[in-house]
């Protein structure tokens, strides 16, 4: 799949001959026409809506063409809390799948080694809930963790929360929604660089160092940096821009609204286009600034 | 009894984080067999009908949905697979100009938020003046569909030894005929992957289709508009079906994997 | 196997002034050769020399940048590779994994619309004798099995030439000499012309009619092995080929049948038949296994030249023989290989020995002294480090 191909780096693939051909540019050409036509020129007119002003005396929704940078400061007054919270919801999201996959990763990846038959039917389980919509899957967290459920209830009754508390509409809420729904996008890569470490590198740890939590320190965690970084990424950047585990509808509320819920509630129920594209655009140049300097720092420059 | 304790805390700790992966999966399942009245909250009961009668209910818009979603998905696999294999094996095995502007423009769209795609998209069809339907989810589908079929093919065309189809060449095969019975042939599972990638991507989407679909209800579309006033068993239904459906033929492919290595180990 | 539709018996190939040029380097630099139709040629040199290049071009896998390709006489220059009369054994063997092995003997007959492809493809198969595995997957057989379904698959299409890419370098030594005589008895059979592309001399040696050994982009020497063995041309073909003792001095004196080189303060003669340069400066050579080792001054013999005395500062036992390492003064080191025809080495380290040899072992080359390469292909650690101090010594002595 994808994620495991997100982790492993090109190499492999300089190494065939190539050579020089118009047959190259046919095989390209529709492909990034496509690319070009509805990816790439659509982030130009976003970036054109961004700057445009409302026309006046006219209805709402309509906007001409302008270079009304105001909208950028008027956005970021508004919204910046949400801008924030985003971005710490992601990154706390992130650090706790990364916790809660690394060990399964590594259970799957190197000690299930030995029953490929177990090894393999563990992963179907990881990927599972991509096989389930992720919008009943939040759903049915809600209603898991809902104030009358079995589990909150007996939480209550043993005073681990408060009687008037909740946890659906909460922060919390939100950012268990988004680690659970990303922890198959960690997983993966995570495993996926797992499965290929070689032992022998551990137990020449081991026997160089002989202390197992530094063998996993220095070893392990750098020999398996490809998964990490991939991982973090496809978790950090969906989380991010994320907008349904935020959702009052979901497991979010009011208090724990993202950039997502708010370019979405500009873009189609205000139709406040400007405020929704200069979101958008903060949003996605904020989160490529972060990716660029994160992949540098991890030495893993080609993703692709 | 400490070294046991070691020995012992990872497989456990695996299989209750394998468990808790399942949960919501397990409780969507045993609640499209609640017998439920409008909305799918309380236990109210076991009951068949919702898997009977499941287009019956609100006019068949499950139903409805649902076929929305498999035709968008078919479409979109089928030209987001076609495109990104040809990029992929132009990527592996020629040279070209502006090599890593391409890369790029491969990359930047799975290192994009699906809000800002989404948005993008509509903003676009917004000023073209393009009436946003089946057509504009199907265009959106495809274009975040390449980037991830590119990664997944090119994989399989890089361990693609090119004296194959040297081999091909040599013995007598025409360039057509070398890749119809050489190239495609092993490229296929690469194809395939990443055509079922595609499909899953574009079946579950919400984010970019809820700013690209208009009028038009997809399934997960459904459940977003539904989700404010209860959604009933029958999407449970519809859900909990596909998720069998697709847990067996990973599982079958995965099973018949396996005994083929062995078979081969055997020999 | 009777009927074929480009040859029953190999053509003859022929490369007019072949250049090929990569960007950023040239893999040949200018490339005459003349196989004849039927022989076993081979194809030697180290790795880059442009020996695999030559036969991709042969098999129009790569286009030359200049200079045509003639099988049979017809110039193949502009036909693409499945067009040509040619086929080939990759050196990774390229089997159709997604094919059993009778389906890969077929595919070349297949694409030829040639009558009764399955039982063409048995016969192949009976050939290499492996009939009874045609209906598994290339990934079910040995390396040894896949090598022979792969020759299987190129010689069922009877092309007119047969190109070998170091179709056993895969293979561990003991298949791999098995296998050695195996391809030489199914080329006598079938009588088709091979180009074999190699670099281990001795699987060059063992197999092919000529030898052609070849250096950056060009051939250095051509002939039968005995022959390139024997008599030298160059210093790399004394050195790719097995090992040479070679000494470099001017020409002291020259009668009808014989020069005499001046090395070192001995007088060293070597039949003129044999020298390729008979004035000036000149490098001589003579094989380590020619060698006798003397514990005492030998009585001078005109028949003999003598070097010594000089001292023993390796040995080395490898069984059959024992390889000696002689310093000698002014001169450098010497290998020598002698038969253990007694029990163990008959000289020890540090013994004071002489060494001499008939003259008509040694060999004259043709290289201008100077160019002699510090290389050696088939030589321990120990000898590459002798063969350096050798070289420091010279270059410090002509200082």
């Amino acid at each position: 799949m994808a994620f495991a191909a997100f982790a492993t780096t090109t190499s492999d693939a300089d190494q065939a001959p190539r050579r020089k051909s118009p047959v190259a540019l046919l095989l390209l050409l529709p492909g990034i026409l496509y690319l070009v036509l509805f990816f790439l020129t659509p982030l130009v007119s976003l970036l054109l809506t961004s700057f445009q002003t409302p026309i006046e005396g006219g209805d709402i929704g309509q906007y001409a063409y302008a270079f009304r940078w105001e909208n950028y400061v008027e956005v970021v007054t508004a919204y910046l809390p949400h801008i924030l919270r985003s971005f710490a919801f992601a990154l706390t999201a992130t650090v706790l799948a990364l916790i809660f996959s690394y060990p399964l990763a590594y259970f799957i990846g190197v000690t299930a080694r030995r029953w490929p038959l177990v090894q393999s039917l563990m992963l179907v389980l990881v990927i599972a809930p991509f096989f389930i919509s992720f919008l009943l899957r939040t759903l049915a967290w809600k209603q898991i963790l809902s104030d009358e459920s079995f589990i909150i209830t007996s939480l209550k009754a043993v005073a681990l929360m408060a009687p008037d508390a909740h946890f659906t509409g909460t922060s919390a809420a939100v950012i268990f929604g988004l680690t659970y729904n990303f922890i198959p996008f960690m997983t993966l890569p995570l495993y996926t660089t797992l499965e290929r470490l070689d032992t022998r590198y551990l137990e020449a740890g081991s026997d160089l160092y002989a202390h197992p939590v530094e063998v996993f320190r220095k070893v392990t965690i750098p020999l398996s940096m490809p998964g990490i970084v991939a991982g973090t990424l496809l978790t950090f950047i969906p989380a991010a821009g994320d907008y349904v585990n935020a959702s009052r509808d979901f497991l979010g509320g009011p208090d724990s609204q993202m950039i997502g819920n708010v370019i979405e509630a500009n873009f189609l129920v205000l139709q406040n286009y400007p405020a929704a594209a200069a979101l958008s655009i903060i949003l996605m140049t904020v989160i490529l600034v972060i990716v660029m300097v994160y992949v540098k720092r991890a030495g893993t420059e080609e993703l692709l | 009894m400490k070294i046991s304790l070691g020995r012992w805390l990872l497989p456990v700790y695996s299989v209750l984080a394998l468990v808790f992966l399942m949960v919501p999966i397990v409780y969507t399942f045993i609640f499209s067999f609640n017998d439920s009245q409008k909305s799918n909250i309380t236990w109210r009961g076991f009951t068949f009908d919702k898997w009977l009668n499941v287009c019956n209910v609100q006019n068949g818009a499950v139903c409805q949905a649902f076929s929305n979603s498999l035709i968008i998905g078919a479409v979109a696999t089928v030209a987001a697979t076609t495109l990104g294999t040809m990029i992929a094996i132009a990527i592996v095995r020629y040279r070209f100009r502006f090599r890593s502007a391409t890369s790029l423009l491969l990359f930047l769209p799975m290192a994009t938020p699906e809000v800002v795609l989404g948005a993008g998209l509509a903003a676009q069809f917004l000023s073209v003046g393009v009436p946003k339907d089946m057509l504009t989810i199907i265009l959106a589908h495809t274009m975040f569909c390449i980037s991830f079929v590119v990664v997944t093919v090119k994989a399989r065309v890089a361990s693609l030894d090119p004296a194959l189809e040297e081999a091909g060449r040599d013995l007598y095969g025409s360039p057509g005929q070398v890749f119809l019975r050489i190239t495609f042939p092993l490229l296929l599972p690469g194809i395939l992957a990443a055509a079922l990638l595609s499909f899953a991507l574009s079946f579950d989407d919400f984010i970019i289709t809820n700013f690209n679909s208009g009028a038009v209800t997809t399934f997960p579309k459904y459940i977003y508009i539904s989700a404010a006033r209860g959604i009933p068993a029958e999407a449970n239904v519809v859900a909990s079906a596909v998720f069998i459906l697709a847990l067996v033929i990973v599982v079958s492919a995965q099973v018949s994997a396996s005994a083929r290595a062995k078979r081969l180990a055997k020999d | 196997m009777s009927t074929g539709a480009f040859a029953a018996q190999g053509a003859d190939l022929e490369l007019v002034g072949i250049q090929k040029r990569f960007p950023g380097f040239t893999a040949i630099e200018h490339l005459d050769l003349k196989i004849p139709a039927g022989s076993f040629f081979a194809l030697l040199g180290p790795s880059g020399c442009g020996k695999t290049t030559t036969l991709r071009l042969v098999a129009g896998l790569e286009a030359p940048t200049a200079g045509r390709i003639l099988i049979g006489g017809t110039d193949v220059t502009d036909q693409k590779s499945f067009q040509r009369p040619v086929n080939t054994v990759f050196q990774s063997y390229a089997l159709f994994p997604h094919m059993t092995v009778l389906e890969n003997v077929a595919f070349g007959l297949r694409r030829r619309r040639i009558d009764e492809p399955v039982a063409k493809a048995h016969e192949a198969l009976r050939l290499v004798e492996l009939d009874h595995l045609a209906a598994r997957k290339p990934q079910q057989l040995s390396g040894g099995q896949q090598q022979r379904v792969a020759l299987a698959r190129a010689i069922v299409n009877r092309p007119a030439l047969l190109l070998l890419d170091e179709p056993l370098g895969a293979l561990d030594l003991k298949l791999r000499r098995q296998m050695q005589l195996e391809l030489k008895a199914i080329q006598e059979e079938v009588g088709l012309t091979f180009l074999h592309v190699t670099h281990d001399q001795e699987e060059a040696m063992t197999m092919a009619d000529t030898v052609a050994v070849m250096n950056k982009g060009r051939i250095e020497q051509m002939g039968a092995p005995e022959e390139l063995y024997e008599l030298p041309k160059t210093a790399f073909v004394a050195n790719f080929l097995g090992q040479s003792n070679l000494f470099t001095g001017p020409v002291v004196g020259s009668t009808r049948d014989a020069i005499s080189v001046g090395v070192a303060g001995h007088n060293i003669v070597v039949p003129a038949a044999r020298a390729h340069r008979h004035i000036g400066e000149v490098t001589i050579g003579i094989r380590p296994e020619k060698l006798s080792l003397h514990l005492s001054a030998p009585a001078d013999d005109a028949a003999r030249n003598t070097l010594g005395p000089g001292r023993v500062i390796d040995v080395s036992f490898s069984g059959v023989s024992t390889q000696y390492l002689i310093d000698v003064p002014h001169l450098g080191n010497l290998v020598v290989f002698a038969q253990n025809m007694g029990f163990g080495p008959v000289a020890d380290e540090h013994a004071e020995v002489w060494v001499s040899w008939a003259i008509e072992h040694g060999f004259g080359l043709e290289d201008e002294p100077g160019d002699t390469p510090k290389f050696e292909s088939d030589t321990t650690t120990r000898s590459i480090a002798a063969q350096r101090r050798a070289s420091l010594v010279t270059e410090l002595e002509e200082i």
